[in-house]
């Protein structure tokens, strides 16, 4: 579980965040939803202590994270994975070599396991024959699974995927959400997903913040949504033609 | 802006004290490395070869023709070819060429890693990134460099020879001689010395450039720009600070 308490983020006086209180269950696919620039991205990667936080508590079950040590953060960062929106592989290393780079930097397996470990990671998430070829070899899908595989290589507690659906065509993205939603159950991990894909929002938005201007406006969950009296959220959520029609026909 | 110039200065080395601090696992650091001094090593030997036998032609020759004068013996133009390569050239020019192919390669490098979020991904990791990324750079720099600066020294003698003798400048033996004529091996110590602090230079000036990116592809073309303008404005102050300091 991860507890965000009163957090506050400014950049250059300008205010991103204001007063953000939220809890993340474990076991459970937690997503931010906004606008563009409605500050999704600050707070996710404030939480991941990317960016330093003004004022606030960021908790890591019983740990105060933003108060902790370098080695003590480093720590806890173990037990991160990450999904970035770009996919963030490393453009000099292959598949493979990839998904074993966290093995490499924090485990003493040997090169036998650690090639196990990766092909399973790499099998979890539908992907064969591509060990050797670079991230410049493969598609946008495949490199936000392979990001994936590298994000659960060292059975992380939590998992955060910022935008794992951007660029992607639909069925992909129906693909990469029930990857990301299997994996969250599976291995009871504290999932946050920023998107602002309504799509993913209905399929696996188990517990939903819905951002506007850097304030949180309205939290619950995929099954509330539709009925919320927020006129921000409200914006967002029939924002585009189909879903107007839907609501008009459903009035 | 002499504050801003004291706040880089300052964020200079607040990343080398990150870059410097313990590795997580020395064997991965060891591998890269290794891959570091053949990206930035070994691929140079090419481009200073090139460079530093025409070098040592022109010096050769230049010499030749602003000593035509029959009090002074011909093995001068030899000795004056080795000096200068040995004292000048090789070490700052090239520490400069360096800057140039080296330098923009390693701010590119690491400033395309920043905007493309593998940095964040590292760190997200837990993996101490400046550490990761930019040392190996530096021992890679450290320990090849002196080795490029002896086959640019070798050359540039081998070049000067070639052209002196073809054009008839000088004989072969009186070349020999020359090169070999009050020889001060101190010569080559002061050129590996300069040549450590000039590739300390270029790797770390470089590295803080890349590191240090915000925005796109636009900011990384800057930061390759200015990692070889600081580098090599560095290098030619550092040139005369230690020739001050070790041969005077």
């Amino acid at each position: 579980m991860i507890r965000v308490e009163n957090l506050n983020k400014a950049f250059n006086g300008k205010p991103v965040l204001s007063d953000i209180s939220v809890t993340f269950e474990a076991g459970m696919t937690n997503l931010i939803i906004g606008r563009s620039g409605s500050g999704k991205t600050v707070l996710l990667k404030s939480v991941v202590g990317l960016h330093e936080i003004d004022n606030g508590e960021i908790w890591y079950d019983e740990k105060l994270f933003n108060r902790l040590e370098f080695n003590e953060k480093k720590e806890i960062r173990k037990k991160i994975g990450m999904l970035f929106q770009g996919s963030a592989l490393f453009d000099s290393r292959t598949v493979e070599e990839n998904v074993r780079f966290p093995l490499d930097m924090f485990t003493d397996q040997s090169l036998e396991e650690k090639t196990e470990r990766v092909n399973f990671c790499l099998d979890r998430v539908n992907i064969k024959n591509a060990n050797k070829l670079f991230p410049s070899e493969i598609s946008g899908g495949m490199k936000k699974r392979v990001a994936i595989a590298r994000a659960i290589a060292l059975n992380p507690l939590y998992l955060f995927c910022d935008e794992p659906n951007s660029g992607l065509d639909p069925l992909t993205a129906i693909l990469i959400d029930e990857l990301i939603k299997e994996i969250t159950e599976e291995y009871s991990m504290t999932t946050i997903v920023n998107t602002h894909d309504m799509n993913s929002v209905m399929k696996i938005g188990e517990k939903i913040v819905f951002l506007s201007d850097g304030v949180k406006c309205w939290e619950g969950s995929n099954k509330e949504i539709l009925d919320s009296d927020c006129s921000a959220l409200n914006d967002f959520v029939f924002a585009n033609a189909l879903a107007k029609q839907l609501r008009k026909s459903l009035k | 802006m002499i504050i801003r110039f004291l706040e880089q200065v300052g964020a200079y080395f607040i990343l080398l004290r990150k870059v410097f601090s313990r590795p997580e696992k020395p064997y991965v650091y060891y591998k890269q490395t290794m891959h570091e001094m053949v990206f930035l090593g070994l691929n140079s030997v090419g481009i200073i070869s090139i460079i530093s036998f025409f070098m040592g032609a022109v010096i050769t020759l230049q010499t030749a023709y602003n000593t035509e004068n029959p009090i002074y013996p011909t093995y001068l133009i030899g000795l004056g070819c080795r000096d200068s390569i040995l004292l000048e050239f090789s070490s700052t020019i090239t520490g400069l060429i360096l800057a140039g192919k080296v330098g923009s390669s390693i701010a590119s490098e690491i400033g395309t890693m920043r905007v493309t979020e593998q940095i964040d991904a590292l760190e997200t990791m837990g993996v101490n990134s400046a550490s990761y990324l930019i040392l190996p750079k530096i021992i890679a720099t450290l320990l090849f460099n002196p080795v490029l600066t002896l086959i640019s020294i070798s050359v540039g003698i081998v070049g000067g020879w070639i052209a002196g003798t073809s054009a008839g400048v000088i004989t072969s033996q009186d070349y020999i001689y020359g090169i070999q004529y009050a020889f001060i091996p101190y010569y080559v110590t002061y050129a590996i010395i300069k040549t450590l602090f000039f590739a300390f230079i270029i790797a770390t000036v470089s590295a803080y450039h890349g590191y240090r990116i915000q925005g796109g592809s636009l900011e990384v073309g800057q930061a390759s720009t200015k990692a070889v303008v600081h580098s090599s404005i560095l290098i030619l102050l550092f040139n005369v600070i230690l020739t001050q300091l070790l041969l005077s």
